[in-house]
């Protein structure tokens, strides 16, 4: 735990030395925004939560977090810093969890940034503040899945392009597949499938923290998910590092 | 912790115990009989791409107190082989030990012992050269008043002082191999793996290099790659010359250059690597 701390400290570190963090949380917070008060007709609804802010929060994630992933490893390899690090006394799995950690927390600060929502929402009526801690929690949560899989994907690839463009793709496979686009699809084919779909859409899980229902079943989904992609990274990791 | 058993137990054995045994090996006689376990063995090691054959069976030992150097054309496998022997990359078949550790089944206590410049010295470049060290000496175990030492000394060896708080990528390329230089002395290790360490410096820091690595020589087992002849010559006990993956010469500097009439180390690069030319 120790290696894997030292790890996401130099790496969270590696956010804010670079435009990355200041660019990445501007055109958050930016996007938040105008999603929230316009398409989200947060005033004109007159109800005092942050239901139009959480309802974007999947699909801003969808874009911007594999902005974040794409790097992670990707640019290891590009580098050649990927030889220097794994010649290091850790393990893969001390590493791919180390810069796990470090993007989640970064997005945790992100997240955090949008405390002006919480605090008009708050000023301008009485909103339900438990409602809006468990939304918080299941953007995370949310989030933690779409970075699982981004730096999955980035392992895979030494081409940071190659990396977004497939950890978008792959993130959208699993936003939308509890959309009626997809499960009435899979229902007039193959019907089985489209009930596991169901079970397996991110966004489908994050409802219920939405409204402010925290049920053990999505957290272990969301365990299970994070830690079945990390799997997957340490795998991809261990026979792609040196190509 | 980290060393066990007999092998294990000769990397924590002081360092001026072996000067004997290294100036015997300058003067070419093999390592004395009652001598330790070799700190790098390397048994078999082979490396298939696809069809490609990157590496065959090369087998060799280095003992503490030697400098072996690892000369090949463009392309032989130096850098292969020293890539499987710091753990980086699966070997398909053969077996590398550091200090009797597996790289492959015991690689974290391998590379415990390692200090490894990789091929190109890489580095994270937004850091600056005191926060990689920092970081690097934090894998490595050390904190506080411990990790500060380590790193003022590795900044003095590699006299990396007056570029301390710059971030690396604003280094030159001379600079930025020192500081990768830096962050594998840090933790003072056993075994030394260098891939092209004097690439890319002036004639003033290649000798400043040199200079370090004999200094260092004594306490430890040393694999250096280069292209430079002369620093064969300069600093190696021994020298391997490898081509297409296989190895064709294990001699000291001075057997070598016996195999030329002309007594030089070209000579008998060219000599030994190049395939079957027409004698000049």
């Amino acid at each position: 735990m120790r290696n894997t701390m030292i790890v996401a400290r130099r790496e969270l570190g590696g956010y804010f030395a670079t435009p990355v963090a200041v660019v990445f949380i501007v055109i958050f917070l930016a996007l938040q925004g105008v999603l929230t008060f316009n398409l989200g007709n947060f005033f004109d609804r007159n109800q005092a939560d942050l239901a139009p802010f959480f309802n974007f929060v999947p699909w801003v994630f969808l874009l911007l977090v594999p902005a974040i992933t794409m790097r992670l490893w990707a640019e290891e390899r590009r580098l050649g810093t990927i030889e220097l690090l794994l010649t290091l006394p850790i393990t893969q799995g001390q590493a791919v969890l180390g810069k796990f950690l470090a993007a989640w927390a970064f997005c945790a600060i992100a997240l955090a940034l949008t405390f002006p929502f919480v605090i008009t929402v708050n000023f301008l009526g009485k909103p339900d503040n438990g409602v809006i801690a468990t939304g918080y929690l299941g953007a995370l949560l949310v989030a933690g899945a779409f970075l699982s899989i981004g730096s999955a994907l980035s392992a895979a690839t030494k081409n940071q392009v190659i990396a977004f463009v497939l950890a978008v793709a792959v993130c959208f496979l699993f936003a939308v597949a509890s959309y009626p686009l997809v499960t009435d699809f899979l229902s007039k084919t193959v019907p089985t499938l489209a009930e596991v779909a169901r079970r397996l859409s991110v966004a489908e899980r994050f409802q219920g923290f939405t409204r402010g229902v925290i049920s053990l079943r999505d957290l272990i989904y969301f365990a299970s998910f994070i830690g079945f992609w990390l799997y997957l990274n340490t795998v991809i990791v261990e026979h792609r590092k040196a190509d | 912790m980290a060393c066990g058993g007999l092998r294990a137990a000769a990397c924590n054995t002081p360092a001026l115990l072996y000067l004997p045994a290294r100036t015997a090996l300058r003067g070419g006689t093999n390592v004395p009989a009652d001598s330790k376990a070799p700190l790098i063995e390397i048994e078999g090691l082979t490396k298939r791409f696809g069809a490609f054959t990157a590496v065959d069976r090369v087998s060799f030992t280095v003992a503490r107190g030697e400098v072996l150097g690892f000369l090949g054309p463009n392309g032989a496998g130096k850098s292969t082989t020293m890539r499987m022997l710091a753990g980086f990359m699966t070997p398909t078949s053969g077996t590398a030990r550091i200090c009797g550790h597996d790289v492959q089944t015991d690689s974290v206590a391998a590379r415990r012992t390692l200090g490894f410049l990789p091929e190109g010295a890489p580095t994270y470049p937004e850091m600056t050269v005191e926060a990689f060290l920092a970081f690097v000496a934090a894998i490595r175990g050390y904190g506080g008043k411990e990790a500060g030492r380590r790193i003022a000394r590795a900044i003095e060896l590699t006299t990396l002082a007056g570029v301390r708080l710059q971030p690396v990528e604003t280094l030159s390329k001379g600079f930025k191999r020192r500081v990768g230089l830096a962050q594998a002395l840090l933790h003072d290790p056993p075994v030394l793996v260098l891939d092209e360490p004097t690439d890319g410096l002036d004639p003033n820091q290649k000798h400043e290099v040199r200079a370090l690595i004999q200094l260092m020589a004594p306490e430890k087992a040393i694999v250096i790659s280069t292209h430079i002849l002369e620093e064969v010559g300069a600093i190696c006990t021994r020298a391997i010359i490898i081509a297409r993956g296989t190895i064709l010469a294990d001699e000291t500097p001075a057997e070598l250059e016996k195999r030329h009439p002309s007594g030089k180390l070209d000579d008998v690069f060219r000599a030994i690597t190049q395939p079957a030319p027409k004698a000049a």
